[in-house]
């Protein structure tokens, strides 16, 4: 029927702000008004921990049900400060206790197996079922073992590890770097785009070369990349030259970086241009939406899930809002930072759906800080918002710290970095 | 997608005077009156549910509702007058940040005067 909306009456229409109901878009959705209100989050992670505080927070009034088998959480942001020797795995450790006790949410621990969309229902392992008004999931990713020959879960969680997962693959990778010889070979292998976190293969490198320079300094990294540029590309650079002059090797696409296969027994891989062998390898697969999302059917062609970016609500299931990696997010990049803004979205607009209001238009942020060196800092910012072709950057918004920012800036930076961690953390799970 | 989108975009309450007059219609047959007034986070966000929108976006850094466990200064119990200059002049340039000029080129100057009024009001609300 919009099809004749031009630009000039569209942007009228945001001016004017006309309600939904006049629309007739949510007075005939049946959730409207509903005397009941209960959502049920699948994950807890920082798309779902997220919602799940913010919709208690907002409203109430609302049950609001949590499923995510792991009681302790470990967060991927922080997790290359754990290589580097600049945290401990007991600080990146997150639990539920606050969201139960202070926000009264029904934490269950266990896994979501199946979702009846027609019934409105949520199958656990256990085998029980949870009936919901609102869905909300954020199960994250799933890597794709099977892109590369000779790589599979078994050899991750042994010999080449991805650590794109934090908790036990992080240590498995911590544990070979710390036996690692002074003088050995560290290979990473980051993906194809998109995949969480994009700057998150080049942080590990820079963080990894802090510890080699300290404690092993004879040691080389190679980064073996599936791509031909990547994020924050120029300031990584520079912060290598200035910090790890001639330890990190960055081998385009083009130039031989793509891995093709992988051989554990002989730690090497292979590349369109030869063999590598290194003493520790990290390869990090291409991902997908997590198994939930396509056990569900709410995944697209692309592996991912496609949502209405006002309230995150799948554009196949209605009634599913699906957040964090696992969803489509224009062009917002898979961070945690991310995920926790569209939690926090969908809460807000899931909360005015169910009082039988139309949700306000949403703003959505990121910030993705990484770190060269204890202090020094990066950052990448972006503020998304909402026009007819989704969620766009707004122009002269946003963007990279300056190159050849002075000391003093990258070291404030490297604060910042903290201070974020702090309170993102808190403004999800505490 | 972009069709549904614009249906969508249509519908959705862009500012809050707008919204205030949709909500009044909507909220009629609803049962949000029962709701109790104890968290001043669900009150602010009646007042001004676009602010309340948009402040999301700044608790990430700065903590919820404004209130920072870190390094990063509190946005909690300062005023809306306060809020709103720091933000235009970060947008503008005229005060020196490492990431917030960045954050507050995204947004209008009525959007900034909309959070800097969410936050001014969720302090007073507390008092
Ligand atoms: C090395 C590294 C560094 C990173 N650094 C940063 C950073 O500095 N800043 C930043 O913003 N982001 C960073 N990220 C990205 C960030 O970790 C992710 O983007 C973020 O975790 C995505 O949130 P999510 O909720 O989508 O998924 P997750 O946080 O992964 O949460 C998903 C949760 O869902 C649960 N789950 C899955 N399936 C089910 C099911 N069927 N039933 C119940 N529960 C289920 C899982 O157990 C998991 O706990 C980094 C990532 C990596 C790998």
């Amino acid at each position: 029927m919009s099809h004749s909306i031009s630009r000039r009456d569209f942007n009228k229409l945001l001016v004017t702000g006309v309600a939904g109901a006049s629309l007739g878009i949510f007075g005939t959705s049946t959730n409207a008004f509903a005397a009941s209100k209960r959502v049920v989050v699948i994950g807890g992670g920082f798309g779902g921990a997220a919602a799940a505080k913010y919709l208690r927070k907002l409203d109430p009034s609302i049950s609001v049900t949590l499923v995510e088998p792991k009681a302790a959480f470990y967060t991927c942001p922080f997790s290359n400060w754990v290589l580097g020797g600049l945290k401990t795995m007991d600080d990146i450790i997150q639990t539920y206790t606050v969201l139960k006790n202070k926000y009264q949410i029904n934490v269950i621990a266990d896994v979501a197996v199946s979702i009846d969309p027609a019934r409105n229902a949520v199958k656990l392992k256990s085998g029980s079922t949870l009936n919901y008004d609102r869905l909300v999931l954020s199960p994250g990713i799933d890597l794709k073992y099977d892109a590369v020959a000779g790589y599979s879960e078994a050899v991750a969680n042994t010999r080449i590890p991805h650590a794109y997962q934090a908790g036990p693959q992080t240590i498995l990778l911590q544990k070979q770097l710390l036996a690692m010889r002074n003088g050995g070979r560290v290979i990473i292998c980051p993906p194809v785009n998109p995949y969480r976190c994009p700057p998150g293969p080049y942080e590990r490198a820079s963080l990894i070369a802090h510890y080699l320079k300290e404690k092993k300094p004879q040691s080389k990294i190679l980064i073996l990349d599936a791509k031909d540029k990547f994020s924050k590309q120029a300031l990584f650079k520079q912060g290598w030259e200035k910090l790890y002059p001639g330890m990190i090797e960055w081998r385009s696409s083009v130039t031989g970086g793509k891995v093709v296969k992988v051989d554990a027994p002989t730690m090497s891989v292979t590349t369109e241009f030869g063999v590598e062998k290194g003493d520790v390898i990290n390869l990090i697969p291409p991902q997908k939406a997590g198994r939930i999302a396509f056990d569900a059917g709410l995944t697209d062609a692309t592996g991912w899930c496609p949502i209405n970016p006002i309230s995150f609500e799948s554009t196949i299931h209605p009634g599913i809002h699906v957040i964090g990696d696992a969803s489509i997010a224009g062009s917002m990049p898979k961070s945690g930072f991310a995920a926790s803004s569209q939690g926090k979205v969908a809460a807000a607009a899931i909360v005015r759906l169910l009082q039988g209001k139309v949700p306000a238009a949403p703003s959505l942020v990121n910030t993705c800080y990484s770190l060269i060196g204890p202090s020094y800092g990066i950052s990448v910012a972006g503020v998304y918002k909402l026009t007819a072709e989704g969620i766009v950057e707004i122009p002269g918004s946003g963007g990279l710290t300056p190159l050849n920012a002075d000391a003093d800036q990258l070291s404030e930076e490297a604060s910042f970095a903290r201070g974020w961690y702090n309170n993102i953390i808190h403004d999800t799970w505490g | 997608m972009a069709l549904n989108l614009r249906v969508w975009l249509t519908a959705c309450a862009f500012s809050s005077a707008v919204f205030t007059s949709g909500s009044v219609a909507l909220a009629a047959g609803s049962s949000a009156k029962a709701k109790p007034v104890r968290e001043s986070a669900a009150k602010a966000a009646e007042e001004n549910p676009r602010g309340l929108v948009l402040s999301l976006s700044c608790t990430s850094c700065h903590g919820t509702d404004g209130k920072s466990v870190g390094i990063i200064p509190s946005i909690y119990g300062k005023s809306t007058e306060y809020i709103e200059a720091s933000m235009l002049a970060f947008k503008s340039g005229a005060r020196y940040s490492t990431v917030m000029s960045r954050h507050a080129k995204g947004y209008t100057d009525e959007e900034i005067r909309l959070i800097a009024e969410y936050f001014g009001r969720l302090s007073h609300n507390k008092k």
